[in-house]
């Protein structure tokens, strides 16, 4: 019913954390279902194959369910997992010990003892290690974060299926697992970084990220809404590069109608949608699709690129990391991530509410260009407020 | 390695197998809605949570399965409906969601 509640009354844009957090109480379902019973039957004998699985079973479920619960939170933006990539010290230590406490226990148990209290430790050891090997890993990450441990909890179903003998547990589960497997190589290939990296590496280095930032501190050009009105309008070729705000802003009926008002006016206007555009891959398609937007429309990155050149006017909607021109040299906390060449175009109008940054959590360089016009705004406001001024015009 | 054994590993390998060749047949946009729905899936778990439901006899155990239950059913249903949500928007449109190959000879023309 809760279950039921929640997914009925989201709002479309929380949908990644919604995703993680049932992914968590289905990690925790599975690692529940291994705890009971090993405890229903630690009185009698228990084959060896029987313990193995309920180690695996017990381990991954329970880094699944707290791994998820904090990239869930990192996403909601609560305080206490905040969304930058959090550096304990020695934290590194930390999490080798607790896998040290996993292994150990596992060797002890399979080694013929039994020992529900081993079996205790061991869960204690895995619930901790969920937590700290997500947390320092910074929000950009997260959706393919998820997507492995969606991963995990097909694993940890599987290994529940081998426990209780149960078939149906081992195709659902090996089919879940295998499939997430494969999704979190294609989201990180998209973001050109390797699984490992983005598990063990954090995002970036705190010694990377002040480089990066030293670069930035231009001067920032303010537009009114009747300029950026008359730019679009007076255009031939207009990019709109909807971003997370604007999904956040539940903007993308107000993109339509000014696409459209500006179609009529014979402008041709075209959608450039980043594969990690809105936090997960194919999450724009979904909420402009909503909209009504036409799909020949909307461009994958590698498509649209080209044109940025020969775009009058590109509007950056709500978009942050996946516009900033860092990217393409060495040394940013960004670089590497393959982005959309707004910086190109002739002219540049973005709409966002403030200067705050983006998951990476470094300034944008797009913005102090000399090209870019800032409207300060909320996005659907904005485009309200664009729509009006360019049927006023 | 008991027969019973052998016979649930080749079925979960033979799984495996599959679930990657239904994967990589889908196209970037409908990944989201993918993870979504494979989420739900994994919350079958819940036929493991109703057998230790079963089989439980003291108040741990059925302290561990009601939990468990309840988990395993919030999982099933709250990835259901999301991913029903989702693809919904693919649907009201009426047109595929996957470009045509017509749509993408005229993206080669434009």
């Amino acid at each position: 019913m809760l279950g039921l509640y929640t997914a009925r009354t989201v709002a479309m844009t929380a949908m990644p954390q919604l995703v993680s957090l049932f992914n968590a109480v289905g990690g925790g379902a599975a690692a529940l279902v291994a705890i009971e019973e090993y405890l229903s039957r630690s009185s009698g004998d228990i084959p060896l194959d029987t313990t193995v699985f309920v180690v695996l079973d017990i381990v991954i479920g329970a880094i699944t369910f707290t791994g998820s619960l904090v990239a869930s939170g990192k996403l909601m933006g609560l305080s206490f997992t905040p969304s930058r990539p959090v550096q304990v010290p020695g934290g590194r230590l930390v999490t080798i010990g607790l896998a040290a406490i996993v292994v150990l226990g596992s060797v002890y148990l399979f080694v013929g003892n039994e020992s529900p209290a081993v079996m205790l430790l061991i869960l204690a050891a895995a619930l901790v290690f969920g937590v700290t090997m997500t947390l320092p890993i910074g929000g950009a990450d997260m959706p393919v974060v998820i997507s492995l441990l969606n991963s995990f909890t097909g694993t940890a179903v599987a290994m529940a299926g081998f426990v209780l003998n149960n078939v149906v547990l081992i195709i659902a589960g090996a089919l879940v697992g295998a499939s997430g497997a494969i999704l979190t190589k294609l989201m990180a290939d998209a973001m050109n970084r390797s699984v490992m990296n983005i598990m063990i590496g954090g995002f970036g280095g705190g010694d990377a990220a002040a480089g990066a930032t030293a670069g930035a501190g231009g001067s920032v050009r303010e537009l009114g809404v009747d300029d950026a009105a008359i730019q679009l309008a007076y255009a031939q070729n207009v990019i709109v590069v909807p971003g997370y705000g604007l999904a956040v802003a539940q903007a993308q009926h107000a993109v339509r109608e000014l696409a459209e008002l500006l179609e009529d006016r014979g402008v041709d206007v075209k959608y450039a949608i980043h594969p990690v555009a809105g936090r997960m891959p194919g999450h724009m398609n979904v909420l402009l699709a909503e909209a009504n937007i036409p799909y020949p429309q909307l461009r994958e990155m590698e498509d649209i690129n080209p044109d940025f050149e020969r775009a009058d006017v590109a509007l950056v909607i709500g978009a942050n990391d996946v516009t900033n021109p860092a990217a393409r040299r060495p040394g940013s906390p960004v670089s590497g991530m393959p982005i959309l060449d707004v910086d190109r175009a002739r002219n540049i109008i973005v709409i966002k509410r403030s200067m705050g940054r983006g998951y990476a959590g470094i300034d944008n360089e797009l913005y102090t260009n000399e090209k870019t016009g800032m409207l300060f705004a909320d996005a659907r406001e904005g485009l309200a407020n664009l729509v009006a001024a360019v049927k006023a015009l | 390695m008991s027969e019973q054994l052998l016979t649930n590993f080749t079925i979960f390998v033979m799984a495996i197998l599959v679930g990657f060749a239904v994967i990589s047949k889908v196209p970037a946009t409908l990944h989201t809605p993918l993870m979504s729905g494979a989420n739900s899936i994994h919350g079958i778990v819940l036929v493991g949570a109703m057998i230790i439901a079963a089989t439980a006899h003291d108040a741990a155990g059925y302290l561990l399965a009601l939990i468990a239950v309840a988990f395993a059913t919030m999982n099933v249903v709250g990835g259901y409906v999301v991913t029903d949500r989702m693809l919904q928007m693919f649907r009201r449109r009426g047109a595929p969601a996957a470009p045509r190959p017509d749509q993408i000879a005229d993206r080669a023309e434009g």
